[in-house]
């Protein structure tokens, strides 16, 4: 075990799936010798050579279109959008083509060993186009797996398990977390399980839940709730799609509450889907409306970036709402 | 290093615009419509039992096509596209490839196909939408795919495939395979962002890669001239620093010789190819078309005396390699055949209703699995309104 940053434990991950079967391939703008403009690809290029870790021209639905010819050939692809605000040029080749893959060719063919990486979220100054958090966009689309981890021990286990998994993922990697968040690594190869959220703090009197970054966020606020004696349930989503309704479903039914923390806008966001599918699995046990903590419904703005994020404040404003119900 | 690439042409001191219409782009052209070729020509690498199958396939899309047409007009089909005038393309670009070599189609290339030996039975299966389809009848008809004879399944969505194939032939050559990819695609789908990516990232990237634009001069009804006022599709080749021909797409020799060599190339030397070839869609866009609208009976005319198929007919007869008894019998063979595939796929039954779910993932999901009980129970409750699944599971 060793004290890393979540950029190195994607390192690590992308060092060890690279070690691990030689036809593995990372590619994306600036991924090359420079390793990716945040390094996460760092030393990869000398590693395995320029033939498997290179720089793209500058062309989103390029790397994502020649990612899909990749993995249908059976290499495995692991493609880098920069910045996950620029992955809609990409999407045509995400929704249109990776997701349905399998689908439409009757398993005749399919990019299942095709993985997206994608640095997401706010909380660093980056205005409209360097702060979104698009993973509802592609929790619509059947197909995808979408996975978003919320520090480094869950960032190499999730990311490694992506990279294996016989399915399209996209991985939104916290940027804001990159350097900020530090903790216990393990040096050698493991895989934490798709599909599952986990629960990091148990609680009785309410379900706090939400993904990547937005997870220090309630768990701050949870620790400000416990201060006033209300005790809560801290759970990690951790996969977007498809996503884990028996834990939170679990959970709530013991709690009565549940409250959903996004950084992206509210409408049509990914907890509007949670809480319909709670609602109608848990109604009998729910004691107040479900709460629903996210973005304004706008785009990202710079100067006011501290008034526009679902912070702990905000939070555990509605932690005592939801409660006080 | 790179302003070095900005130096290297003449400098001059007034300013001087090139033309894009300066550079000449020469069309290979071998057979000449009465069947002789040219006296200076290069032939393609082509023997009796090549030529002999090159124009029963051809044969056979022809027949294939008017049949699968009067299909859809009887009701019994819900949809289908010709590939009229231009089945030298996928046929000849076929032929000049190995077995092992990928086939990406946009969907006017079923000739390749029927080169590769996809039986007649899997074609119907697949327009027929019925449970013996490779594809689960999931998609619209002439979205064939066949993963045995390494043919990529076609989707709707134009050009998705083109940096698509970039990716398959860098996957190919990292494995150090003798094999390469082609990838088909019209004129009017260079005109989509994901052509512009995958000619340019399979040049960088050095992919093994041959591009084959069909270049019928319409997309539905948009003439070419709406489509682009560059030297057509040959001249961007260039501009990518990819090597690249115009061919005569209605010469079989010509689509044949030039792919023959394009292969040798992208094998060698791992660098993509791009070969346009000119012909004219001879016959509506689809099914749901009626070009009347918007071409005039003339134009049609003048290019049915360019028919591709009459062409190499003529030359097989002058090489003494077929005749007119053989060609009636071939034709009457292939009529029979295709009608009674009809009969027998049209009345296999719809897939059965688990396959709704599978291969959405490798493994459907809970949720997923949930949605289908669902649909079953209903299904069960109102059997008359889903005809073709009740009672069947």
């Amino acid at each position: 075990m060793a004290k890393i940053n979540l950029l190195h434990a994607i390192n690590s991950a992308l060092d060890i799936a690279m070690a691990d079967n030689e036809r593995t391939v990372c590619f994306g703008e600036d991924v090359g010798h420079f390793g990716g403009v945040f390094r996460a690809t760092s030393g990869l290029q000398e590693k395995y050579g320029k033939a498997r870790c290179f720089n793209s021209p500058l062309v989103e639905q390029g790397i994502i279109g020649f990612a899909n010819g990749l993995a249908a050939q059976g290499s495995v692809a692991i493609a880098e959008i920069q910045f996950a605000d620029y992955i809609f040029p990409a999407f045509d080749q995400i929704v249109n083509e990776a997701a349905k893959f399998r689908y439409r060719t009757g398993n005749e063919f399919n990019v299942g060993k095709l993985t997206i990486r994608t640095p997401y979220g706010g909380g660093i100054a980056g205005g409209l186009y360097h702060s979104q958090s698009p993973e509802a966009y592609f929790a619509h689309t059947p197909g995808l797996k979408v996975v978003i981890p919320r520090n480094p021990y869950q960032a190499k286990g999730l990311l490694l398990a992506s990279i294996r998994d016989d399915n399209p993922v996209v991985f939104f990697e916290p940027k804001r977390l990159y350097r900020a968040s530090v903790g216990e690594v393990p040096e050698e190869d493991y895989q934490l399980p798709l599909g599952k959220a986990e629960v990091v703090e148990t609680g009785t009197d309410i379900t706090l839940l939400a993904w990547g970054a937005q997870m220090e966020i309630i768990e701050k606020a949870a620790k400000m709730a416990s201060n006033e004696g209300i005790s809560c349930e801290v759970i990690d989503l951790r996969t977007i799609l498809p996503w884990d309704i028996e834990t939170i479903s679990h959970s709530v039914m013991k709690t009565g509450r549940l409250l959903i923390s996004q950084e992206a806008p509210l409408t049509a966001g990914f907890a509007s889907e949670i809480a319909a599918t709670i609602q109608s699995e848990c109604f009998l046990h729910l004691e107040s409306p479900i709460a629903r903590v996210c973005g304004l419904d706008t785009p990202y703005p710079l100067a006011l970036e501290k008034e526009y994020v679902s912070d702990h404040l905000k939070v555990y404003e509605a932690i005592k709402k939801t409660v006080n119900f | 290093m790179s302003t070095e690439l900005y130096n290297d042409g003449p400098v001059v001191h007034q300013p001087t615009f090139i033309d894009g219409h300066s550079v000449e782009i020469p069309e290979l052209r071998i057979l000449d419509q009465d069947g002789t070729t040219y006296p200076n020509a290069d032939l393609p690498d082509i023997d009796q039992t090549l030529a002999t199958k090159i124009y029963k396939t051809l044969t056979f899309h022809r027949v294939f096509d008017e049949r699968m047409v009067s299909s859809q007009r009887q009701g019994r089909l819900s949809f289908y596209m010709t590939a009229l005038g231009e089945e030298a393309t996928s046929v000849g670009g076929a032929a000049a490839l190995k077995p092992q070599d990928m086939i990406m189609m946009q969907y006017r290339e079923q000739g390749a196909l029927m080169f590769r030996g996809f039986s007649l039975k899997n074609f119907m299966n697949q327009l027929f939408s019925n449970a013996d389809d490779l594809g689960k009848g999931r998609q619209m008809p002439i979205h064939y795919g066949s993963k045995e004879l390494n043919c990529m399944t076609v989707s709707s969505t134009l050009a998705t495939q083109i940096p698509q194939a970039t990716g398959y032939a860098y996957g190919q050559k990292l494995q150090g395979l003798d094999a390469v990819t082609i990838c088909y695609f019209g004129e009017g789908a260079a005109s989509e962002g994901d052509f512009h990516a995958g000619l340019n990232m399979a040049a960088v990237q050095e992919a093994p890669v041959i591009f084959f634009c069909r270049n019928n001069g319409y997309a539905i009804s948009t003439p070419a001239e709406e489509q682009f006022r560059g030297n057509g599709i040959a001249s961007r080749g260039v501009g990518y620093g990819i090597k690249t021909i115009r061919i005569d797409g209605n010469d079989i020799l010509a689509v044949l010789k030039a792919t023959q060599i394009a292969r040798a190339y992208a094998v060698k030397e791992s660098k993509p190819v791009l070969i346009e070839a000119m012909s004219y869609r001879l016959g509506a866009h689809s099914t749901s078309d009626d070009p009347s609208g918007y071409r005039t009976k003339e134009e049609e005319a003048k290019w049915q005396r360019h028919d591709p198929i009459l062409r190499m007919k003529n030359w097989m007869l002058k090489q003494n390699w077929w005749d007119e008894a053989q060609e009636t019998a071939l034709l009457e063979k292939y009529r029979e055949e295709v009608l009674a595939a009809v009969k027998v796929a049209e009345v296999i039954d719809k897939p059965h209703i688990d396959t709704m779910i599978t291969d959405v993932y490798d493994v459907p999901s809970a949720q997923l699995q949930a949605q289908l009980d669902e649909v079953k129970a209903h299904v069960k409750k109102y059997p008359e309104a889903y005809p073709f699944t009740a009672g069947k599971f």
